[in-house]
């Protein structure tokens, strides 16, 4: 199961992260992970919301340049060599993972992870055939 | 002190003397001019028809300006008045719209030019003995070539280095032992905070002289040169349209640049009505060229700001002088001796789908060199979230600039209307740079 990242450029300016939340924060919308890309003059703030819908409504209509990416998340058991176990899986399927960071928050006892993929259909795929648990759409929202 | 001529007799002609060589050259390039389809046009304007039109050099002020627009316009052949067998040289600046300006030399040109620079190097107290390092860069921009001729002339040892490669400068200088260097000030004084790097000191180097052009700069900086240097350094003045190099020159007074008024007529006028101004005021100066046949240039406006001195120089030359060069009387900027339109770096980001309308172009000094960042606003339809895309962009963006433009810009990604737009006319320039 997919769910729906928020990228957000984020030009070298003070103030502007906040700009971002406090927008989405008055919104209330709730930021379920995030993690920001940073370069020497630029950064992209990635985030998974509750409301992903609204989130990317309200801010191109506040002048953010935002985009939408597909990635999926995927409960991890928190302990040691709890990540390792699903990296290979992806190692022995040949699945790329472009990139990947954690949750705020968890609704078990295991971690929750972001990953985005180089060929998301195919690792959604590839997770289901191996009974990995992903988080749909219906538990962010409701998390 | 000990005043150098290499051409005394010319140097120190009196008023009336050169005033009637000035007649006879003008005449002689108004014949030259006519041969050429720009000219042929300007001058029938003026009820022009032949040399014998020009009865005195007042008869100057009949015929229409040139602008550096004529130039493009007429690119690549409509001021060439020779047979192309007959040019030896072609210099050429890159054009404010992509369309280059060009200038075609035949050897007799070259020869002429070549002789002004010698006489502009040997009134500084040059000599066959000094050895000479060329830090301007060689190509199409006359800079580099131009000032070779001259100094071998004088019979200096000339080393064609070319600009850039701090290191190498260096140590260059200290192998063959380099007295008088041709340098923009930018340059010369980054040189300096590199001295150590290239594990070179002051005392391995028998430098004297420096030369120093291409960009304006202040009395100040002169000073500071001279001082960090310990070296005398001349301020030099020429554009390609009159040549390059070697239009003024300061002697060993350094009190402002002797204009060579048998090669050139020099006419300071107010920019906005185009009439003279008084004597001693400052204006834009306009330039006749006197000694070039295979392009002629007549009432060329510089759009560079300065004025003449009305005073003689100790010297005994009798040849005006003129002024540091105080501005522009257009958008153009210098940036480490390179001369940039904003619209060239408009043209390149605006071809670039990715970047939006608006841009600014900021410079500053780091260290001692100025330094150019271009700022963009992405195109937000464009953005795909991904950082590495982003990056690429700006690399191109980056890559576009500097074939266009020279320079080697930092480019800066900006959220679309974050930068300042100012009312009217957008204002693209922060030139940071302290003015001296």
């Amino acid at each position: 199961m997919k769910l729906t990242q928020i990228s957000v450029f984020l030009e070298n300016r003070k103030g502007r992260l906040y700009d971002v939340c406090s927008l989405l924060g008055k919104t209330g919308i709730n930021i379920r992970a995030l993690t920001i890309a940073e370069t020497e003059t630029f950064g992209v703030l990635r985030i998974v919301v509750d409301k992903s819908d609204l989130a990317i409504q309200t801010l191109r209509k506040n002048n953010f340049v935002a985009n939408l990416t597909d990635v999926v998340a995927i409960e991890v058991g928190d302990k040691p060599g709890g990540l390792a176990e699903i990296l290979k899986v992806f190692a022995d399927n040949d699945v790329n993972v472009e990139y990947m960071y954690g949750f705020v928050e968890k609704f078990s006892d295991n971690a929750l992870l972001v990953f985005r993929f180089e060929d998301t259909d195919n690792a959604t795929k590839i997770l289901a055939d191996k009974g990995v648990k992903v988080v749909t759409r219906k538990e962010i929202e409701g998390l | 002190m000990d005043v150098p001529f290499w051409n005394k007799e010319i140097e120190t002609a009196d008023r009336s003397r050169l005033e009637a060589i000035q007649l006879e050259r003008l005449r002689e390039t108004v014949g030259w001019a006519l041969k050429t389809p720009f000219y042929q046009k300007q001058l029938r304007q003026a009820k022009i028809s032949s040399a014998d039109d020009i009865r005195s050099l007042a008869d100057l002020r009949k015929i229409p300006f040139t602008t550096k627009d004529d130039l493009r316009l007429n690119f690549p052949r409509g001021l060439l008045a020779v047979d192309m067998k007959d040019v030896v040289r072609i210099h050429s600046s890159s054009g404010t719209t992509g369309i280059p300006t060009v200038i075609y030399y035949s050897k007799e040109d070259i020869d002429n030019w070549t002789d002004m620079l010698a006489r502009c190097l040997f009134s500084t107290g040059v000599t066959s003995r000094d050895v000479f390092q060329n830090m301007m860069t060689y190509g199409m921009f006359t800079g580099g070539l131009g000032m070779h001729y001259g100094a071998e002339r004088v019979g200096m040892a000339v080393i064609p280095m070319g600009g850039g490669n701090t290191k190498r400068q260096i140590k260059t200088m200290k192998d063959f032992g380099t007295t008088a260097i041709h340098v923009t000030p930018s340059y010369l004084l980054h040189i300096h905070t590199k001295l150590e790097e290239a594990e070179v000191k002051r005392e391995d180097l028998v430098l004297k002289k420096a030369f120093t052009g291409a960009e304006p700069h202040s009395e100040d900086i002169r000073k500071k040169i001279e001082r960090i240097w310990n070296i005398d350094a001349y301020n030099s003045y020429g554009l390609s349209e009159l040549n390059g190099p070697g239009v003024a020159f300061e002697c060993v007074y350094k009190n402002d640049m002797h204009l060579w008024e048998d090669g050139y007529i020099v006419e300071i006028i107010d920019p906005d009505t185009g009439e003279p101004v008084r004597d001693g005021d400052s204006g834009e100066v306009v330039l006749t060229n006197l000694i070039r046949r295979a392009t002629p240039m007549l009432r060329y406006r510089t759009r560079d700001l300065a004025y003449l001195h009305t005073d003689p120089c100790p010297c005994g030359r009798t040849h005006r002088r003129l002024s540091r060069i105080m501005g522009r009387t257009d958008d153009m900027l210098i940036i480490n001796g390179i001369n940039l339109f904003p619209s060239q770096i408009e043209e390149v980001v605006m071809r670039i789908p990715e970047v939006a309308t608006n841009y600014i172009i900021q410079v500053e000094k780091r260290g001692d060199l100025d330094h150019l960042t271009v700022k963009v606003e992405i195109y937000p339809k464009l953005f795909l979230g991904d950082p590495s895309q982003l990056e690429a962009l700006k690399g191109r963006i980056t890559e576009e600039l500097r074939s266009a433009i020279i320079l080697h810009p930092t480019v800066e990604l900006h959220e679309p209307n974050s930068l300042p737009v100012s009312e009217g006319k957008a204002k693209r320039v922060i030139d940071l740079r302290p003015k001296e």
